[in-house]
């Protein structure tokens, strides 16, 4: 991250919990203030139908932003989701479209290995090369971006057609009801929970973000922390650029473009530091949940929808306010010290 | 002085580097040294080169402004809707840039009063204002631009080929190199990266300096924006897309350290050229704009990886616990990845 003088952060206890959740709390209720408002306006905002539209449009988007949430939390920033999705799910068309008697469900473990070794070079680069993330993402950003263009070369594309059928299975598919990518959102969700919670792995997140110097003293392994948390990112945008080229039964060269600040957009206003060191997957899964909605609902309520990228801009400002807000009226609680 | 003779050792490479990379380029074709050419090829450049002056400024603070490209969106379209509205060119132009010292100010206040990281600050700045850019020319485009403006983008000096963007760039960057160099601002800048608090305690305005930047670099990205509309004749909302990355990549590679504290505007400048060059070599030979952006890409991470190869060495010969199995490691992920790669991509390309 750009150097910045810092107060020292309060302990992850008492107090903290407390605002943490009524940032949730806060979270949900201008979820529902908005779904009240909208609705009242134009009532097919209740529909199942579209309540599953808004669901579904923001399943990838959870996937990618608890990504980008990790590795924000450790102080870093990953740009080059968006490349990674696009790159990952070029390379799996290719391949189903060219293997359409391979088992569609393959596609999976091959994505997210394939974005796990895009991941690790960022990870090399900013834990080992000891690059500013910032850098290091912003570079590969490119490379990966100009590798897909390389990759498909005069193809370019890969229409819905080449796919195999069982492929597209894979996001659209309902063998439980519920489609696939739902699913997916839900068990990378669950996951990811369990891990930072549960898991010493996910602790280490925590610590490496909140305190990466005392993290070192005590024992936990920062680099090899960091470097974890790049490759994870990269392996769920592996699985995101599956689910993506699945679900729109197609790759192309600007797969994802742009998705990044979407991603950032969702961690931060679910709740997640900027400072590093605190997040949870509930504020992003709203955060994401928050941006769909208004997304789905500036449709609904006619407005253009070119105001959604000034909405996610400003969705972004404010809750960074809050967030400063927050954190301030808690410096002032527990007594630390301020600039 | 040694930090001095550091930044010295850095601008010399790049000068080095140009010169190696004009030598190959006129290898590679005939039509590189051409002086038509190249003064031509410098117009590309100058929007990026206006709006790199400011984010000098702003890195060696210890910042980043994320948003100038979205800025210089939203000054172009917002000119370019009045213009279509029927206001005069020039009076559009002058709100454009109103809304510009606005636009900065946002910036610099969230980040001055409110203390928000600036990463984050830029980050939404930049999707808000280009959102706003998008709300004001949705899907048309503002064109039919009269000559006396075009002129900024596409006129030459007094029949000489030297565009006019190339002499406005120029005197934009004396003065730029000016105030970082020989001023007291330009003092407090260095002082703000070294150590902000300490600035702070020392009686340097740091507060005043960083708005004054932000809003600067709002209105070199307006004017950017208009010499850029200027360029095309015609404005879209997504003018200037991206562009934030080459400039941020551009000023890193001048030398202007990311953690803030040092870096020359005469080596931002050494890297623009040397872009520039780079660039349009690549171009002559036909590489694709996606190409082109693998290799500045890479170089922009080569250029902070490989100053720190000394110390990269000296870890491998002590040979830390772990180093070579996870050198190893990497480079056999990246072998399979690659094999990977080319091998799918058979599989339909040679079909």
């Amino acid at each position: 991250m750009i150097a910045e003088t810092q107060s020292p952060r309060p302990a992850q206890r008492g107090l903290v919990p407390v605002l943490v959740r009524f940032r949730e709390a806060g979270l949900v209720l201008i979820i529902a203030v908005l779904i009240a408002l909208v609705s009242l306006r134009n009532p097919a905002f209740l529909a199942a139908d579209n309540f599953r539209d808004i669901v579904l449009n923001m399943a990838i988007l959870v996937i990618v932003a608890l990504a980008q949430a990790m590795v924000i939390i450790t102080r870093g920033i990953d740009l080059s989701v968006s490349s990674m999705i696009g790159l990952t799910g070029m390379m799996v068309a290719f391949t189903a479209a060219a293997l359409p008697d391979a088992p569609a469900v393959l596609a999976v473990p091959l994505g997210m290995a394939l974005g796990a070794a895009l991941g690790s070079l960022n990870g090399l680069l900013i834990a080992g090369g000891g690059l500013p993330p910032i850098i290091a993402t912003l570079g590969t950003l490119s490379v990966y971006r100009g590798l897909v263009f390389l990759y498909s070369g005069s193809k370019s594309t890969i229409n819905a057609f080449e796919l195999p059928p069982a492929f597209r299975q894979i996001a659209k598919g309902t063998p439980l009801v519920i489609p696939n990518l739902i699913l997916f959102a839900v068990a990378v969700a669950v996951a990811v929970f369990l891990f930072l919670r549960y898991t010493r792995a996910g602790r280490d997140i925590y610590a490496v973000g909140s305190n990466p110097d005392a993290a070192r003293f005590a024992g936990i392994p920062t680099q090899r922390t960091i470097f974890m948390v790049y490759v994870i990112s990269g392996a769920l945008c592996g699985l995101a650029g599956v689910l993506w080229v699945s679900r729109f039964e197609s790759a192309q060269t600007n797969t994802a473009l742009g998705f990044e600040l979407q991603t950032v957009a969702a961690s931060v206003v679910g709740g997640v530091s900027t400072l590093g060191g605190s997040g949870s997957v509930v504020g992003v899964a709203l955060g994401a949940f928050l941006l769909g909605v208004i997304n789905n609902a500036l449709t609904l309520v006619q407005i253009s929808p070119f105001w959604q990228l000034a909405a996610q801009g400003l969705l972004i400002l404010l809750a960074v306010v809050a967030d400063a807000a927050i954190s301030r009226r808690l410096q002032r609680t527990m007594g630390g010290r301020r600039r | 002085m040694r930090a001095f003779t550091t930044l010295l050792r850095w601008e010399w490479l790049l000068l080095a580097l140009i010169v190696v990379v004009s030598l190959v380029n006129s290898r590679l074709s005939p039509f590189f040294l051409n002086g038509n050419n190249l003064l031509r090829t410098t117009s590309d450049f100058m929007e990026i080169g206006i709006m790199m002056l400011p984010m000098v400024f702003i890195i060696i603070t210890g910042n980043i402004d994320l948003s100038i490209a979205s800025t210089l969106g939203l000054a172009a379209s917002l000119m370019g809707w009045l213009f279509m509205g029927g206001w005069n060119i020039w009076l559009a132009a002058g709100v454009a840039l109103l809304a510009s010292v606005v636009a900065g100010l946002v910036n610099g206040l969230l980040i001055v009063r409110l203390g928000l990281p600036s990463l984050v600050v830029t980050i939404g700045t930049l999707s808000f204002y280009r959102g706003l850019a998008y709300t004001l020319l949705g899907n048309q485009a503002a064109r039919g631009y009269p000559p006396s403006f075009t002129y900024l983008g596409q006129g030459t000096l007094f029949g000489t080929r030297v565009p006019f963007a190339l002499l406005v760039f120029a005197l934009l960057s004396l003065a730029f190199a000016l105030v970082l160099h020989k001023t007291t601002f330009g003092r407090y800048l260095y002082a703000i990266g070294n150590n902000e608090q300490a600035s702070r305690y020392s009686g340097v305005p740091v507060a005043r300096v960083k708005l004054a930047i932000y809003v600067l670099s709002s209105v070199m990205a307006a004017l950017a924006g208009f010499i850029l509309a200027a360029r095309f004749g015609s404005t879209r909302p997504d003018i200037g897309s991206g562009l934030e990355l080459t400039v941020i990549t551009v000023t890193v590679l001048g030398g202007v350290s990311i953690f803030g504290g040092s870096g020359t505007l005469v080596g931002a400048l050494l890297a623009l050229v040397l872009v520039g060059i780079l660039r349009f070599g690549m171009g002559l030979v036909n590489l694709q704009g996606q190409v082109q952006d693998i290799v500045i890409g890479l170089l922009l991470i080569l250029s902070i990886l490989l100053p720190r190869l000394g110390a990269w060495l000296s870890v491998l010969r002590s040979r830390q616990a772990g180093t070579p199995r996870a050198l190893g490691l990497a480079l056999g992920v990246a072998l399979v990845f690659a094999l990977f790669f080319f091998w799918s991509r058979g599989l339909i390309l040679s079909s």
